[in-house]
């Protein structure tokens, strides 16, 4: 571009007003004084924090992560006991932060698209009930809402004795027991079990493995089966019927580790005083679940409801008009439009979904907030250390999250000039 | 034409009356079968939803109507529930909230001077009704008397002394008149207002707060007198100067001079839904200015002012407002000067307003970035210069456009407030509600105190969410 240029006047000569008047260095000298003073300032903090830790006779280490942790965590996802380290706690609290966010997120997901979609509905009542639980949900504090749902755990159900004797409780669906403690859920259990790998004391079911490794194949093959559709759909007009092979490649594995492990259910049962059998889920773990996927959810619906009305209904017509049947009409032109609307805003929601999960500890739950920032810095007394590697470890997981979502988003983009 | 002179029969000279809709298209039954059930699917669902709300009215209903407000304890409570309504029966216990709303309300605020914080909120009415209803007159009018009229009912439930209440007449009375027939004076109040609201809530000398608001009319006056080009820079630094030097001597001669002095306050006894709007509105009036700046700064192709920006934006959204909250309690003190140990509301109120400021920025860059690059041009080829083009052309627009997401913030940052019980103070949610179980009488309320608080946070947040869609209709230009 710079032969298309005209040549203009010679550059006057430099005089120092200019580092004022002149828009070009005028940006300079703004850059550069906003530099010095970031520099003054930063330079005060640490000046300021070092000689406050001098006085304190603090230091910065963070040799106290391998020392002997001496608390408990109810909830774990790998192996822990008190005499472990400070740092694995944090990896606990961390995992559990992790859990409860990923639970939420798939809640609140499908909690949100239902909501969003039936606000739309023809139907006058059930659109009036999801504007009313929408409204509800974004207009009230999310600490409410925890305390709330933790409350009508801890206060409303039953002791887990009250499920038996004569006038005993039903278990919810036959399946489920909500008691004042926990809420007891079944378990899958298989009765040829392929046993667990071993990594150190963390233990992880070869099921498990199995199963994760089925599913990425799965997604794996039918992107390559859907691309092989398209290229006999473009050299020869006429596509492959695909949804069989797709549906075979999600079900077939699934049912067949069903049949060959002998998988079933175990129903938690009454042995003594508490719930044996199944899972005992810690009542802390649900409340935070349910609010955060209920609150998120509303917002979430939202979003949804945004995305489908930002498609105008001449998109849907021009496609009929096209011949696609409904399914092609959603899968080839509302949906990718629609994604492109949602998508950005959901990312975030994901993201205030881990962050809000932070507020775990008004309900015990041991999240990080509870571990790192919470018993080990009040054990150690080093909230420097402490506070600091927490928020980090936040910022790692915000950043690495809507990095992820940021490629995706970038891919469905509209590409413009 | 020979038509003229054929005169018809009969022509009807009057109109027909419309004839009645088909007998199918109208009326209940019609109106059912097209909005609840126009198929299979749809009537699936109105059943659904009635069996919803039947469950949710058949277990709360009988509890609401069983409702107590008199009584001094849950034990007494249950027992009036017990004989009225026979064992066994479920009812709520609303007595703690008529015992104990003011605590819910003021927090440990000394309760012969509530009119401070009442007059407070009212003054607060009167310094955004120009602001925010600056166009219709008849919603300014409802607002300001709905709002005199709260503040009068308050002032009567908490007893306080009868000058307060002809204080908030004339008050009234006297804001009234001057949005009818001036309403551009009204402005004068906004101006003042954090003065005021400052002085009245932690009592002592209105000064030291008053010169500082003067800190910016002195940058202002100083930076009128240089040339331009140097003239921001120099307000701004002295400003600065101001507030460092000389805000503090000039603060003390006034109060020599004149001095008014209402009993101080210490921060320690703020709670409840004081506490609560006191971080909020500070948060939400300080947070739009310092987005604003930083949208423009994540706007801008200066290399340091834009990374600064992007590295603060993302910090503060990466982290939960808890974390930032936890850092104000404890590291604050680490990062200061020795011995310093500024107010907590304080420290608080600044890490609330980072918080939403980071947040707002986002939003309005959201805003910036929709507006088509034919409106910086226009502005460029007008000759107007980058501060001139941003006031007249860019952010009117941008700022019109991120509306919903700036009230969104609001709503946020209010929400957000409740997180101050996790550290301690006395939020209404978490913190009063822990003081009133505290005491024996009140041991076990959970849902009385969840109800009340949970309402007043509705209809503040609904309502500020209806202002944005007010907002929204009256600012747009298409579909006129």
């Amino acid at each position: 571009m710079t032969e298309s240029a005209p040549a203009g006047p010679p550059a006057p000569p430099f005089r120092l007003s200019m580092l004022i008047y002149d828009r070009q260095y005028r940006s300079l000298t703004i850059q550069v004084v906003v530099f010095i003073l970031l520099m003054l300032l930063v330079s005060w903090i640490v000046h300021n924090t070092v000689l406050n830790l001098a006085r304190l006779g603090k230091d910065i280490n963070f040799s106290f992560l391998f020392n002997r942790a001496g608390y408990d965590i109810p909830q774990q996802l790998i192996p822990y006991d008190s005499d472990d380290t400070h740092l694995r706690a944090a990896m606990v609290g961390l995992l559990n932060t992790l859990y409860v966010s990923l639970l939420g997120c798939i809640a609140a997901t499908v909690l949100g698209v239902v909501a969003g979609v039936l606000r739309l509905s023809n139907n006058w009542l059930i659109a009036r009930i999801m504007t009313v639980y929408v409204e509800i949900f974004r207009n009230i504090p999310l600490l409410l809402w925890i305390l709330i749902i933790y409350a009508a755990f801890t206060e409303i159900t039953p002791g887990p004795r009250e499920y038996r004797g004569e006038n005993a409780r039903e278990m919810f669906l036959g399946l489920f027991a909500p008691t004042n403690r926990y809420t007891a859920i079944p378990s899958v259990i298989a009765e040829h079990s392929p046993g667990v790998l071993a990594i150190g004391r963390i233990e992880i079911p070869w099921l498990a493995i199995m199963g994760i490794v089925f599913f990425i194949a799965a997604i794996v093959l039918r992107r390559w089966v859907n691309a092989r559709a398209q290229r006999i759909q473009n050299s020869t007009g006429r596509r492959p019927t695909t949804w069989w092979i797709n549906l075979a490649l999600f079900a077939v594995p699934p049912i067949a580790i069903w049949l060959i492990f002998g998988l079933h259910l175990e129903v938690p049962e009454l042995a003594g005083f508490n719930f044996k059998g199944g899972i005992n889920v810690d009542n802390s773990l649900v409340a935070l679940w349910l609010a955060l996927s209920l609150y998120t959810g509303a917002f979430i619906a939202e979003i949804v409801r945004a995305g489908i009305l930002a498609i105008s209904k001449g998109q849907t017509e021009a496609a009929y008009a096209l011949g696609l049947s409904p399914g092609w009409t959603m899968n080839l032109v509302i949906l990718p439009q629609a994604l492109r609307v949602i998508i950005p805003p959901l990312i975030s929601q994901y993201l205030n979904l881990i962050k809000n999960s932070s507020l775990a500890v008004a309900v015990g739950y041991m999240d990080l907030r509870g571990t790192l920032g919470g018993t080990t810095v009040n054990q150690t007394g080093r909230e420097m250390e402490g506070i600091l590697l927490m928020m980090a470890i936040y910022l790692s997981i915000s950043l690495s999250v809507s990095a992820v979502m940021n490629i995706y988003n970038n891919r469905v983009k509209l590409k413009e000039r | 034409m020979s038509t003229q002179t054929l005169s018809p029969a009969y022509v009807r000279s009057d109109m027909l009356p419309a004839a009645a809709p088909p007998h199918r298209q109208e009326g209940a039954i019609s109106w059912l079968r097209d909005n609840l059930f126009s198929g299979w699917f749809n009537s699936l669902l109105t059943l659904l939803g009635l069996a919803i709300i039947w469950s949710l009215v058949s277990h709360f209903w009988p509890w609401f109507a069983h409702s107590v407000w008199n009584a001094n304890s849950l034990a007494e409570c249950r027992q009036i529930i017990a004989e009225k309504w026979g064992d066994g029966a479920n009812g709520a216990c609303f007595a703690v909230i008529r015992v104990r709303w003011h605590q819910y309300i003021f927090g440990f605020y000394p309760r012969a001077e509530y009119w401070r914080p009442i007059l407070t909120m009212g003054l607060l009415f009167v310094a955004i009704a120009p602001v925010l209803f600056s166009v219709n007159a008849s919603i300014r009018r409802w607002v300001l008397a709905g709002a005199g009229l709260l503040c009068m009912v308050l002032l009567a439930v908490t007893a306080s002394p009868d000058w307060s209440v002809v204080l908030v007449w004339l008050l009234f009375a006297a804001a009234l008149l001057l949005a009818e027939y001036a309403p551009g004076r009204l402005l004068i109040v906004t101006v003042f207002y954090p003065v005021l609201a400052v002085w009245l809530l932690w009592g002592g000398s209105p000064w030291y707060p008053f010169m500082l608001l003067m800190g910016f009319a002195v940058g202002y006056g100083v930076s009128a007198l240089v040339p331009r080009g140097m003239s921001a820079a120099t307000g701004i630094v002295v400003t600065v100067l101001w507030w460092v030097f000389r805000a503090a001597p000039v603060a003390g001669l006034v109060t020599q001079i004149l001095p008014l002095s209402l009993p101080a306050i210490q921060s320690s006894v703020f709670g409840g839904f004081l506490l609560s709007v006191v971080i909020g509105v500070s948060a939400i009036a300080l947070s739009l200015p310092l987005g604003i700046l930083l949208a423009l700064a994540r706007q801008s192709n200066m290399f340091i002012i834009y990374s600064l920006a992007v590295v603060f934006i993302e910090f503060i959204r990466g982290v939960p407002l808890i974390t930032l909250l936890f850092v104000a309690l404890v590291l604050l003190k680490y990062f200061l000067p020795p011995g310093t140990n500024f107010d907590l509301i304080l420290r608080v109120i600044i890490m609330v307003t980072l918080f939403a400021a980071a947040y707002m920025a986002e939003v309005i860059r959201g805003g910036l970035a929709a507006l088509p690059r034919g409106q910086y041009e226009a502005a460029d080829s007008l000759g107007l210069n980058y501060w001139q083009a941003q006031r007249l052309i860019i952010l009117p627009q941008a700022l019109k456009i991120s509306i919903p997401g700036i009230v969104g913030t609001f709503i946020g940052v209010f929400k957000d407030t409740t997180l101050v019980g996790l550290i301690n103070l006395y939020d209404p949610l978490k913190g009063i509600s822990d003081v009133v179980r505290s005491e024996f009488a009140w041991k076990g309320i959970y849902w009385e105190p969840f109800i009340f608080t949970g309402t007043i946070f509705f209809v503040i947040c609904f309502s500020m969410s209806r202002y944005s869609m007010y907002l929204e209709r009256r600012l747009s230009r298409e579909h006129r």
